[in-house]
């Protein structure tokens, strides 16, 4: 059932892949100022919001656990952030390029960039947490806490760059306010979004099934000392 | 009330036994010196550079001195399985949480009084322009990395890699906090007038003085006992 269901969700995230990377790529005209590089933007704006999706996922995962004590939930939410993370490094990396092109630099300090980088951060800090513990349960109430508190510092670091001047391309979507860039050339990043979360759904599901084995094979071992 | 007594009573066990022994408090401000005088090196101590950074060099030696303290908070009872009996004892998780964050709170003040004069002789600066406010960002400051460090510090606390792992998990949590208190620090050092938008930032470290409060209340249970 498993597999069907990931073959099913892998069958239309390449379907809708395969219709949109043409669409980017040869029907939509290239942006007056910036040429044909603004076309990262398909891939960008995506993967940031898969990776908050992802990390939504783990938020309540976490308080799932930590309400019933059910340990499929530490498993969705391990696997679910590893993914967002994954999705995070996508959206820094595209960043990086189109600021290369866009700025002529690699990096800049600004108030997004950096709001992105402290995010990156506080979930690459759950997973070594998670990595540094070694009793299950212990592992599972301990991430989940900091799983729930990383979402919060999340929601306050990203609110304070409205008040930090940033040099970051304001938002460009209208369901943000924005509404700078023309209808049809926003329609593909709503489609690469949703084929990133179904992709992103199939990476939660396999390493989700990981997670399991380990913790299997965790009490089997367990077990085998006490004999 | 009760619980606030039963903080208290485990706030006074921890100030007493450092107060007898003043390791982390010794240990603390000395580090606290040593970055001072680092900081002299890499950055000329008359230059105005300097006056416009004061924000950030206090704070960041505030956070480096205050991870030595928070480190020991939890530590320092896993000799003799102190912290097995106080999980066990009639304490709720959010009591014994609330007390060590406020023997932690009482010490980390204490690093930034005795750092600020230190820090205004050695590089020149004039910081008791509007010493009310300053010391209410003082305050909330120290309240954040409190919080926060506190937090960490029990999560950490059976870890291996414990003295490794508080402060790479503890610094990117503290942005939003420490980006307000280095933006007010500046203003109320440099003796400007708050602007309507500094206000922004008061607003900024309170709320998260008191998200972070509420949530650590609510999660110390499952941190501590599970």
């Amino acid at each position: 059932m498993r597999y069907k269901l990931i073959w099913l969700l892998a069958v239309a995230s390449a379907a809708l892949l395969a219709v949109q990377i043409p669409i980017i790529f040869f029907k939509l005209p290239d942006e007056l100022n910036q040429g044909m590089v603004y076309r990262i933007i398909y891939f960008h704006v995506p993967a940031a919001l898969t990776a908050f999706t992802c990390f939504f996922v783990a938020l309540i995962c976490s308080i799932g656990f930590l309400t019933t004590g059910n340990a499929r939930f530490d498993s969705v939410a391990a696997a679910s952030t590893e993914t967002g993370l994954a999705f995070a490094t996508v959206n820094l990396i595209t960043g990086s390029i189109w600021g290369r092109y866009a700025w002529g630099i690699w990096w800049t300090w600004d108030a997004r960039l950096t709001s992105m980088l402290v995010c990156w951060l506080l979930y690459a800090g759950y997973l070594m947490l998670r990595r540094a513990v070694e009793e299950p349960t212990q592992r599972a109430r301990l991430s989940a806490a900091v799983s729930i508190f990383a979402f919060a510092d999340v929601v306050i670091v990203w609110k304070s760059i409205e008040w930090w001047r940033t040099q970051h391309p304001q938002p460009v979507l209208s369901l943000r306010g924005g509404g700078g860039m023309a209808e049809g050339m926003q329609a593909p990043i709503y489609w690469d979004f949703l084929a990133f979360v179904l992709l992103s759904a199939i990476l939660i599901l396999i390493r989700m099934r990981q997670e399991n084995v380990r913790r299997e094979i965790d009490s089997l071992r367990r077990f085998a000392h006490a004999l | 009330m009760r619980s606030l007594r039963a903080a208290w009573v485990v706030a006074g066990k921890d100030l007493r036994s450092e107060l007898r022994t003043k390791e982390t408090l010794n240990a603390s401000l000395s580090f606290a010196l040593v970055i001072l005088l680092l900081f002299s090196f890499i950055l000329d101590p008359d230059s105005q550079t300097v006056r416009a950074m004061t924000g950030g060099l206090l704070w960041l030696v505030f956070m480096f001195a205050g991870a030595l303290i928070l480190n020991r908070s939890f530590a320092r009872e896993l000799p003799n399985d102190c912290l097995e009996a106080l999980i066990a004892s009639p304490l709720s998780g959010a009591e014994l949480f609330l007390g060590k964050c406020a023997a932690n709170f009482v010490l980390l003040v204490l690093v930034e009084v005795i750092c600020l004069p230190v820090f205004g002789i050695f590089y020149n600066v004039r910081w008791m322009r509007q010493p009310g406010l300053l010391f209410v960002v003082l305050l909330l400051g120290a309240w954040a990395l409190t919080i926060i460090g506190t937090m960490f510090s029990a999560l950490t606390v059976n870890l291996r890699l414990r003295e490794l792992m508080l402060p790479t998990l503890i610094y990117p949590f503290l942005v939003p906090a420490l980006m307000a208190a280095i933006q007010l620090t500046n203003v109320l050092i440099g003796g400007d007038t708050l602007e309507k938008d500094d206000y922004i930032w008061f607003r900024v470290l309170a709320g998260f003085d008191l998200i972070f409060t509420l949530l650590g209340m609510a999660l110390a249970e499952s941190v501590f006992v599970g």
